[in-house]
């Protein structure tokens, strides 16, 4: 029982790792339509700055609250700047371009940020300073680190954040406008380029956090490791819904509790004849089965209600 | 008239088509006419441009490894050049083709392809047996010849390819090491195996299980991962709920060091054991301290203890920094290629692949002799424990010790021979010091090479005691 407890809670943390990265690309996505593919990269930017900044402090004697703190905001920061800037360059003068374009520029830009972030901070792999407690909870026989309950708990509350930015804020309103018909938005005074500018911003804040999480609850840091974070977070958003922001967090725990279940039992379920390896195939079956009964998600709405 | 006048501008077309194809071409110039007799100035010798192709991946998650191997291969090449070598009367130039193949097989042929329509000399890797065995097959149609310094699936060699070489111990000879270590060692009843579903993680992990099972083991579990994952929770979460004494990785550093933290935070007890992937100071920084006390293998001796070992080492080092990995291996593999050119006095493919598997040369990672496939003779393994952070050398198993073992003292008789000569002819005093220095070398190898093959001690014991 105790070991089926920690898979539940394996999945969750998973879950809410996928999710912390989801929440990006369904805002994205539920403001303007578009699938920004370079987000797993400006997480992993996030990620690298923090890491950088955390072990230049590492060693002033700072409190270690303090010390992820300022990791946080410089890597907010630096995500910020990147996230505006790649949406001046790849995406805003695509705006009217077929929507293949958009997509074909996001996968470059990725690539891009990919080999600048392998320059700059070279290939090999870069450790998360061992600054976190390291010690472990115990709940019926599971164990959870402080740091993992803190990625649940980030994740639930930047998901409630953002539905009150957008479902309660005036920015938010504007947002949901854009979203709805960009042309009326604009004829109604609404500065449709900022409140884009905006989303991008807002997003990359939050890749930020996601990879200071992912990097400070695996311990590695790697230029590369955008990619496949970023591909399964959307495989989240799509399961939940993409552009509606309780759908990303639904879905990326879901999928985090299906890899999780699918590693740990599909092999004893199957008599062996199924491993672990075969966990992904659990996690895509779920999908293909959502999209073929609910082709916008699972709790994905009408087009016009997105965001 | 029109019809001339189009045929003169195909000649044209074909002219310059030709011309260019000349340009492009980079292939050895014919050796120059003997000099006349009467000349007093010998004519400059004639250059030629040695192309060998260098394949690792050099990005995606293992493009440390890949950079390391590259760099390996550079220093030889730069050394080689350093050396003005001449082969066949004229002087060689050597040029390394780096690509990246991102240990992707698919990339690995099409960049073994590219390498072959570059009418490369010769090829150095690739880093994965993944990607080598596919590309092998590449090479053999195209006839060049190919040392890997790191794909150690048995495959590779297996496969009839007379061009296919590796300067590395295969995973059945390591495999069948890290299986009666972890058995008999260890004190491994119940084992765990994880592999990352790669041909090299694959094929290291089934061997292991082999090796377990002949040893009397048992395995209590198979699980997989893949050679881009983060996350071990699940497959160590059920791996704990089978209370195993050791957990075995087949796969690369990247996902071992996160795995070995990740079964110290679920409370898993066992010990955890992997391969060369592992092997690397990578490993140790991305377990953090979880890393202390498990285990790796590497195939050969420790660096310190090879001839010129330390030396190369030290050279690494300061030009590129540390040592990930395989960079000691590919070093010798661009070596051994360029050794079998001067032995076969011409740097053509199909000239010199035939010296390739008479090889004879002592390298920095081992003395390198090919069997009858292409595979390093009697490989031997070397175990590491992690101590203080730092991978610690616990032994050497295999690797045929009692040939190794007369070879050491083969050359500590030809070293004591020589420090003799030469205080006959010097002067005394200064030679004295030397002689003694040379005799107390070669006791130092002898010593080494018997504590390391604790099974042929008595053998050195006798030899050394003869002299």
């Amino acid at each position: 029982m105790d070991i089926f407890i920690q898979q539940i809670i394996n999945g969750l943390i998973l879950g809410s790792i996928y999710a912390l990265v989801a929440l990006g690309y369904t805002m994205v996505y539920g403001i303007m339509g578009l699938i920004n593919f370079a987000h797993g990269e400006v997480v992993m930017i996030g990620a690298m700055v923090a890491l950088s900044v955390i072990k230049l402090l590492e060693n002033s004697g700072l409190p270690v609250f303090l010390l992820l703190l300022f990791g946080l905001a410089a890597a907010a920061l630096v995500c910020m700047a990147v996230g505006f800037t790649i949406e001046r360059i790849a995406y805003r003068p695509l705006r009217r371009a077929p929507r293949l374009a958009p997509l074909i520029t996001a996968i470059g830009v990725s690539i891009v940020l990919q080999n600048l972030a392998m320059l700059i901070w070279g290939r090999n792999y870069h450790a998360f300073p061992p600054i976190l407690p390291t010690t472990s909870m115990t709940i019926f026989g599971a164990t959870i680190t402080s740091l993992q309950v803190a990625i649940v708990l980030i994740a639930a509350l930047m998901m409630i954040g953002l539905m009150i930015l957008i479902n309660r804020t005036r920015l938010g309103r504007a947002m949901r406008a854009t979203s709805e018909n960009p042309s009326i938005a604009q004829l109604m005074g609404v500065n449709i380029n900022q409140i884009i500018s905006f989303t991008f911003v807002i997003g990359s804040a939050l890749a930020a956090v996601a990879g200071l999480m992912v990097s400070a609850n695996y311990s590695i840091a790697h230029y590369y490791m955008g990619f496949m974070l970023g591909l399964k977070a959307f495989t989240a958003a799509v399961l939940g819904g993409i552009g509606n922001i309780a759908g990303a967090m639904l879905g990326g725990i879901l999928l985090g509790l299906i890899e999780s279940l699918g590693a740990g039992y599909i092999g004893d379920l199957t008599g062996g004849f199924l491993g672990s390896h075969y966990q992904d195939i659990f996690a895509f079956f779920v999908l293909i089965g959502v999209l073929v009964f609910r082709p916008s998600g699972l709790i994905g709405e009408k087009v016009s209600e997105r965001a | 008239m029109s019809y001339l006048r189009i045929s003169s501008m195909t000649l044209a077309v074909a002219a310059a088509i030709s011309l260019i194809g000349c340009g492009q071409k980079e292939e050895p110039k014919p050796a120059p006419a003997p000099a006349p007799v009467a000349a007093p100035v010998p004519p400059p010798k004639p250059e030629v441009t040695v192309r060998l192709g260098h394949v690792a991946p050099l990005t995606g998650p293992q493009a440390h490894l890949g950079k390391d191997n590259e760099n390996g291969a550079r220093m030889a090449i730069d050394e080689l050049n350093a050396q003005g070598l001449e082969i066949g009367g004229a002087k060689v130039k050597f040029d390394l083709v780096a690509e990246d193949d991102q240990a992707d097989p698919k990339q690995g042929t099409i960049v073994a392809q590219k390498l072959v329509d570059a009418k490369v000399n010769g090829v150095i890797g690739h880093l994965n047996s993944g990607t080598t065995i596919p590309a092998s097959k590449i090479y053999f149609d195209a006839g060049i010849p190919q040392i890997s310094g790191s794909a150690t699936n048995p495959k590779y060699t297996q496969q009839g390819f007379t061009t296919a070489f590796r300067v590395m111990a295969n995973d059945v000879q390591q495999g069948k090491v890290l299986g009666e270590f972890a058995a008999h060692q260890m004190g491994g009843k119940k084992i765990a195996i994880i592999d990352d579903r790669t041909a090299y993680g694959q094929g290291l992990a089934d061997e292991f299980e082999k090796a377990i099972l002949a040893a009397g083991g048992k395995i209590a579990t198979r699980e997989f991962t893949n050679d881009k994952a983060t996350d071990f929770a699940a497959i160590l979460t059920k791996i704990k709920s089978k209370k195993v004494d050791v957990v075995f990785y087949g796969g690369m550093d990247a996902q071992g060091g996160p795995m070995a933290k990740q079964m110290k935070s679920l409370g898993v007890k066992a010990k955890f054991l992997t391969g060369d992937g592992g092997c690397t100071p990578e490993f140790i920084k991305l377990a953090g301290e979880a890393s202390e006390g498990q285990f790796c293998s590497l195939p050969g001796v420790p660096l310190d203890q090879m001839p010129g070992g330390k030396a190369f080492g030290d050279a690494f080092t300061a030009k590129y920094g540390q040592i990930q990995l395989y960079a000691p291996y590919v070093y010798d593999a661009v070596m051994v290629m360029v050794d079998s050119m001067k032995r076969a006095n011409s740097v053509e493919s199909a000239k010199f692949l035939p010296e390739i598997g008479k090889s004879d040369y002592q390298g920095v990672s081992a003395k390198v002799q090919f069997d009858d496939k292409g595979d390093l003779k009697g490989g031997a393994i070397s175990m590491y424990q992690v101590k203080d952070g730092k991978w610690e050398y616990r032994e050497t198993i295999g690797g045929s010790p009692a040939e190794m073992v007369k070879e050491a003292v083969k050359d500590a008789a030809a070293a004591v021979k020589d420090a003799a000569v030469a205080t006959g002819e010097a002067a005394k005093d200064a030679v004295k010091g030397a002689a003694m220095e040379g005799a107390k070398a070669a006791a130092d190898v002898a010593k080494g090479a018997a504590d390391a093959t604790k099974s042929a001690a008595e053998a050195t014991k006798a030899a050394v005691e003869k002299k």
